[in-house]
């Protein structure tokens, strides 16, 4: 009995803080949701409903964050997975210089988001004294110039895909590099031995045996792209529905604090929208993992 | 299928960046491994044994020499060419796959003109399943099996394609002593029923005499001696084959040899016509030793240790090189643990005379390992 209370007073500073910061806030998120006129001045609503929802659901900034951001995501995951895992087989299988190539490819992870941002703006705008790096690029192909951060969407939508890839890249190098070298070298041997051909190999003992790690890359970044904001403000300003380049997260954010905002209720029900998002593509995810990731 | 090894040596690169230089692993090895037989590799740990075996399986490339399987130099052909089963020591089963898919494996890689039909591929795996009894598991995977069930999958793989020679890699070392005993006599009968050219690495004296038809030992990248087990076990060539063979070990004392007899300390506990004056090193198997009232050798008893059948008797010397005296004797005959002094006699083919210097060669004399029993 002692040590059971004991247990809950060193797990009490944890719970109070998770609490107030991340229970109480949840709740509160929901409760928003559902209040319909909530004026925030006053505090006080017309009553209980699902209006907000309707409006969000109808708002059309709404529906371009919406498409805005499953665009990026159903983009930049497989490709930034993909390529990822493409680079860590090619690190695992260079012995001179791997250390050198291992560190230039983890930089970006070290490097501020915000800063990145603004190289990336750089390389890829167009003013009117140059045509940006991206742009002098393009010429030697007879293309171009096209204007990346102020120009067609579907620039600016590559622009996005681009610096979010190079962003996330990094971090999943590390974990898959890591993931390929713990596989037991003796599978490779014996592979050897019975004459496996490479592709056989890497689909039917590299694959399984890094599935858990290739799995949560997937899953997180699922996730982690559903959330994205800052790298769209670092590339087109605070301003992303003038630039058509708003995400979910942004819509959130504008109609708490943007130039139009003061609309809480709209935010926590777009807020729980994207909530509901990203709880189904997880559940799947998850249901397709069962086939096809195995734990040891 | 006939291995011969030839000047085969494998040097490594130093790990240390600061010291360059070279590791020799394995040394100008020559010797032939007869077809059909079961050849066990043993020596201490970093003697080179498993090196050998990587050279010939082909995962290294040895830096001279050359290997030959039936007179064809393979030395220059990959592993998968060779026609080789390896057996490792952690098995490296594919854990996500089942025992069926495991055993399958080598032959879903067959292409070409040797590329199996299904039906002849659940043939294959089903024969190579049944000779190492394991039928019933063929849907499980490898968590859900015991070390010892492991361990036949994986021989089971290694043979599922007919090699011309199988290789196990310390193949009982990571199962407890009981099933340790079962396995290795499962190797041997796998073996004698495929006739299978064997060649099994280990670093346990005991398991490599149990069941090998010749046994290798190696030190230092260097054969010591190669020979049926109990040929190395009664005539090693020299005092580091004498240590490394037999449970408990050799006891080894300082002794010397005057007028035709052996000293050690002041007693002359054998007689050895015919042999020089001049120092020399014993060995005396801990079943050399026969209690006897009268016998020559005295030894101050530490204590008598009973072990069911037989009675393992600790002694000291001050003499002794190789710390407390340990005699293995009948239970009838145990001392009086009371006792201060014990004394024996010598067993005449279980001493060993090793000359001091040099390799420690073994002296012959007249009557050793010749089967005789001899009292001083």
């Amino acid at each position: 009995m002692k040590s059971i209370l004991r247990a809950w007073l060193y797990l009490l500073p944890a719970l109070l803080f998770l609490g107030v910061f991340l229970v109480y806030p949840l709740v509160d998120v929901m409760i928003y949701s559902v209040e319909e006129g909530y004026n925030s001045t006053s505090g006080a609503s017309f009553g209980v409903g699902l209006y907000n929802f309707a409006y969000v659901l109808r708002d059309p900034f709404f529906l371009m964050a919406l498409r805005n951001t499953v665009l990026l995501v159903a983009i930049t995951v497989p490709l930034s997975t993909g390529i990822a895992l493409l680079i860590s087989l090619g690190l695992a299988s260079v012995k001179k210089l791997r250390h050198l190539f291992q560190t230039i490819y983890f930089l970006p992870y070290v490097t501020n988001t915000l800063a990145v941002g603004l190289v990336f703006m750089i390389l890829f705008k167009k003013t009117p004294y140059t045509d940006g790096l991206a742009n002098l690029f393009l010429r030697i192909f007879g293309a171009g110039p096209v204007d990346f951060i102020d120009g067609p969407y579907w620039a600016k939508m590559f622009v996005l895909c681009f610096y979010t890839i190079w962003v996330v890249m990094p971090f999943k190098i590390l974990i898959l590099t890591s993931a390929l070298a713990s596989v037991n070298d003796d599978y490779y041997k014996v592979a050897r031995i019975d004459a496996t051909p490479r592709w056989r190999v890497f689909t039917r003992i590299t694959l399984p045996m890094i599935s858990p790690m290739l799995f949560y890359l997937i899953v997180t970044g699922f996730i982690g792209a559903f959330k994205a904001y800052s790298d769209a403000v670092a590339l087109f300003g605070v301003n992303l529905n003038a630039a058509e380049m708003n995400t979910i997260v942004g819509y959130v954010y504008d109609m708490l604090y943007g130039d139009s905002g003061g609309y809480p209720s709209y935010a926590a029900a777009a807020a729980l929208i994207l909530f509901a998002i990203v709880l189904t593509v997880t559940t799947v995810n998850l249901m397709v993992s069962r086939k096809h990731v195995f734990y040891d | 299928m006939k291995v011969t090894l030839v000047h085969l040596t494998k040097k490594f690169p130093k790990h240390d960046r600061k010291t360059r230089g070279e590791v020799t692993a394995v040394n100008d090895l020559c010797f032939d491994i007869p077809s059909g037989k079961l050849v066990g590799l043993l020596g201490p740990s970093g003697c080179g044994k498993s090196t050998t075996l990587n050279l010939i399986s082909g995962l290294e490339k040895p830096t001279g020499g050359r290997i030959l399987f039936d007179g064809e130099d393979v030395t220059d052909l990959p592993p998968e060419k060779r026609g080789i089963g390896l057996v490792f020591q952690n098995y490296a089963l594919y854990p996500h796959l089942t025992v069926l898919q495991n055993i399958l494996f080598p032959l879903q890689n067959l292409r070409g003109e040797e590329k199996l039909s299904k039906e002849e591929m659940a043939e294959k795996a089903g024969e190579a399943a049944r000779l190492v009894q394991i039928e019933g598991l063929m849907g499980r995977r490898h968590r859900e099996l015991s070390g010892g069930k492991q361990q036949r999958v994986a021989i089971a793989r290694a043979l599922v394609k007919h090699p011309r020679i199988l290789l196990l890699d310390e193949p009982l070392s990571n199962l407890d002593a009981r099933l340790r005993l079962q396995t290795r006599e499962e190797i041997r009968r796998i073996q004698r029923e495929t006739g299978v050219t064997t060649v099994f690495v280990t670093h346990d004296q005991e398991e490599a005499m149990s069941i090998s038809d010749e046994i290798v030992v190696m030190r230092e990248g260097v054969i010591q001696q190669i020979g049926k087990p109990q040929e190395v076990y009664d005539l090693p060539r020299n005092l580091f084959v004498a240590k490394f063979l037999g449970t408990p070990p050799v006891n080894v004392f300082r002794g010397r040899i005057e007028n035709g007899s052996l000293f050690i300390g002041d007693e002359a506990v054998l007689p050895v016509p015919g042999l020089p004056a001049g120092g020399v090193t014993v060995g005396i198997r801990p079943e050399g030793f026969l209690p006897d009232p009268a016998g020559a050798f005295s030894l101050r008893l530490s204590r008598v240790e009973v072990m069911g059948r037989d009675t393992s008797v600790v002694a000291a010397h001050p003499a002794s090189e190789s710390g407390a005296v340990r005699a293995i004797i009948s239970s009838e005959e145990a001392p009086d643990p009371a006792c201060e002094t014990v004394r024996f006699s010598l067993k005449r083919n279980k001493v060993l005379l090793f000359s001091p210097e040099g390799g420690e060669e073994r002296i012959p004399f007249g009557g050793d390992g010749a089967g005789k029993e001899g009292k001083a």
